[in-house]
């Protein structure tokens, strides 16, 4: 990468009492990088982003802003700003004097404010609402206050802590494309903090995916979505089948695969794997295909259909195998009306079948 | 949604002589715990010189009281008193609030506790234990260095502030139990420091808590009887002090005058103190 680091983490570790909350995390977030950090709550990722921030203090390892140690330094003198998931705008005051806050406090000159304050309102399509108090703007405008707020200050660096989660549906999706398109005009390193895996993979350019204080993968969307290092992230980041089994053999590019039933299959494994390892396989729900003939795949199982719920743009079907395992099976309904594939019936036996590039082999 | 199935019913109607009866108790109420006040007021304009009869309507003992200068002093020391055990207990109760309010420390549900103590003790109770305190310090003041020490009004002061501190503290941390400690993080984040946040963030949002608070050690301490009686020492006179003991001799229409006057303030300010919380509820 060319690009500069603006935030490195080292064995950065957060222990409350005997809790560890954030366990030995080590990431280095480039220049003008869009990076969130994704997970269930109590993964660690607030903890993480308030100690970048400044609000806890690490108990362990190293936090570097643009090649600064700042771990010991209180947030009042780091060059981050934060938005928070509540807001925080400063009821007492309007929305001119929150977002000047920040600007008098590094004792820019009265005009210079004015100015800024302008551009940064401009900035999030608020002209004209300086004078009034947060508790007259909606839930969507308090946002974008928040964010001018804190962009105002030109941070190396923007931390933004689930800062939509608060916004309904609709408004939620015109906000992720509007921070992203923010985020560009800009050129900020934004790290954002989610529990939302599809906000995180519209957004990002690097996604953390977190789970019990640890980042279990870091990579972009399509990494995270597509090569998931483990059945965590399988889990958490979309939907997947797994099947476990342990490794019989390994042909170069494929490892083969024996289950439980002694049916084999093949996948791609990103680590090599040593024969007799137990392992889960791992396929993506609208990876899999269901025919009513078998196919000359390599991968083709006899299935039964257990269950077919149309959702319109989608049939996503529930199959059975032989050997009992459930596998969700999400056909696009692309098809040809007249194509006797497009349409399934409970009880009706058929094949499912996918390509070997689609299964993941990942260790247990 | 009206249920439109069923005709509405009329709402279950009252015995006439039970809402006849309700009204006179109501009304009763109100005789009971203002006619005395009424009478007072009212007794303070009458010409009568024993004010107790309404003899006609006259200003003389208005004016009468301001020439007054032993109660004009008396005034002067109590109002004194007042402001300056308001200032050094809200200071203190507001400190102690923040502390309780934002610190886990040890202890300190004991000492949540004990805060209370003040306002629910007897204050008679409370008049002798600090009339106990100070011979007792004064005695040893003495025995250490050979300065004798007495009572007198900065003995009130200490005395109103050691019992005001509790009321200002309980009306402080009203105010506090809504505050969104995010925004001081989001001040510290901004770049203020801690003195600029509590200046900034945190007072100006708490300020109506403070002043509520302010008003109500005021009022406490201006009509405060027990606990200046027994703390002043001699020589000082305090207007509670003053009225009781001319009663003793005669009660005259002065006296109505300057009650009446005393009510008028305490009114304005428990008032004032009662919009001050209003205003930081809506918050």
């Amino acid at each position: 990468m060319t690009k500069a680091s603006a935030v490195v983490l080292d064995r950065v570790t957060k222990r409350f009492g005997n809790v560890t909350a954030v366990d030995s995390i080590s990431v280095d977030i480039r220049d003008g990088e869009f990076f969130s950090m994704l997970g269930a709550s109590g993964c660690g990722k607030t903890t993480t982003l308030r100690m970048i921030a400044g609000f806890e203090y690490t108990t362990e390892g190293v936090i570097s802003l643009g090649g600064v140690h700042v771990e010991r330094i209180p947030a009042h003198l780091r060059n981050v700003n934060t938005v928070f998931q509540s807001y925080a705008l400063f009821p007492h005051m309007t929305v001119n004097e929150n977002i000047a806050f920040g600007l008098q406090m590094q004792k820019v000159n009265k005009s210079d404010i004015t100015k800024r304050v302008a551009e940064a309102l401009a900035m999030v399509q608020l002209t004209g609402y300086g004078e009034r108090r947060p508790k007259q703007l909606s839930g969507g405008q308090q946002q974008r206050v928040a964010l001018a707020r804190a962009l105002v200050n030109r941070p190396k660096v923007l931390l933004l802590d689930e800062p939509l989660g608060a916004l309904d549906l609709k408004l939620r999706k015109e906000m992720q494309i509007e921070l992203k398109r923010l985020q560009q005009e800009v050129g900020i390193t934004f790290i954002y903090v989610t529990h939302d895996q599809e906000e995180a993979l519209t957004m990002s350019d690097r996604i953390a995916v977190m789970h019990a204080g640890k980042m279990l993968q870091i990579g972009s969307p399509t990494e995270i979505y597509e090569r998931p290092a483990n059945r965590y992230v399988a889990d958490f980041i979309g939907e997947a089948n797994f099947l476990d089994g342990h490794v019989s053999a390994n042909d170069g590019i494929y490892t083969i695969v024996t289950l439980a039933s002694g049916v084999t299959l093949s996948g791609i494994a990103q680590h090599p794997m040593h024969a007799g390892a137990a392992v889960t396989i791992a396929i993506r729900p609208e990876k899999l295909r269901l025919s009513v003939q078998p196919t000359d795949q390599l991968l083709c199982l006899p299935a039964t259909v257990e269950r077919v719920l149309y959702i319109g743009s989608d049939t996503r079907l529930t199959v059975s195998l032989d050997n009992g395992a459930h596998l969700d099976v999400w056909e696009q309904n692309n098809r040809s009306t007249l194509d006797r594939d497009a349409y399934w019936q409970k009880g009706e036996r058929g094949y499912v079948w996918w390509t070997p590039d689609n299964a993941l082999i990942m260790a247990e | 949604m009206i249920d439109t199935t069923r005709p509405l019913q009329p709402p279950t109607k009252q015995p006439l002589w039970g809402r006849r009866l309700l009204t006179m108790h109501a009304w009763s109420t109100y005789v009971f715990l203002y006619a005395p006040i009424v009478l007072l007021v009212v007794f303070s304009f009458t010409k009568d010189t024993f004010g107790v009869r309404w003899t006609g309507f006259t200003l003389d003992w208005y004016i009468k009281l301001f020439n007054d200068q032993r109660m004009m002093t008396a005034t002067f020391n109590t109002l004194w008193v007042a402001t300056i055990s308001t200032i050094l207990s809200t200071i203190l109760g507001t400190l102690l609030a923040l502390g309780m309010e934002r610190y886990r420390f040890r202890g300190r549900d004991g000492l949540d506790a004990l805060l209370y103590m003040p306002i629910v003790i007897p204050e008679i109770v409370m008049a002798l234990a600090l009339l106990a305190f100070f011979s007792f310090s004064f005695g040893i003041i003495q025995a250490l260095t050979g300065v004798t020490l007495r009572m007198n009004i900065w003995t009130v002061i200490v005395s109103h502030v050691a019992f005001c501190i509790s009321f200002v503290t309980v009306v402080v941390r009203a105010s506090l139990k809504g505050f969104d400690v995010r925004l001081e993080e989001a001040a510290a984040d901004l770049g203020a420091d801690t003195r600029t946040i509590f200046w900034r963030i945190t007072l100006p949002l708490i300020l109506p808590g403070v002043i509520g608070g302010a008003l109500l050690a005021f009022t406490l301490s201006l009509d405060d009887f027990i606990i200046s009686f027994f703390t002043v020492g001699p020589g000082t006179n305090l207007l509670p002090i003053e009225v009781y003991g001319r009663v003793k001799r005669a009660i005259t229409p002065s006296i109505n005058a300057i009650s009446t006057i005393m009510l008028a303030v305490s009114m304005l300010l428990v008032f004032l103190s009662q919009f001050m919380q209003r205003r930081a509820d809506e918050r």
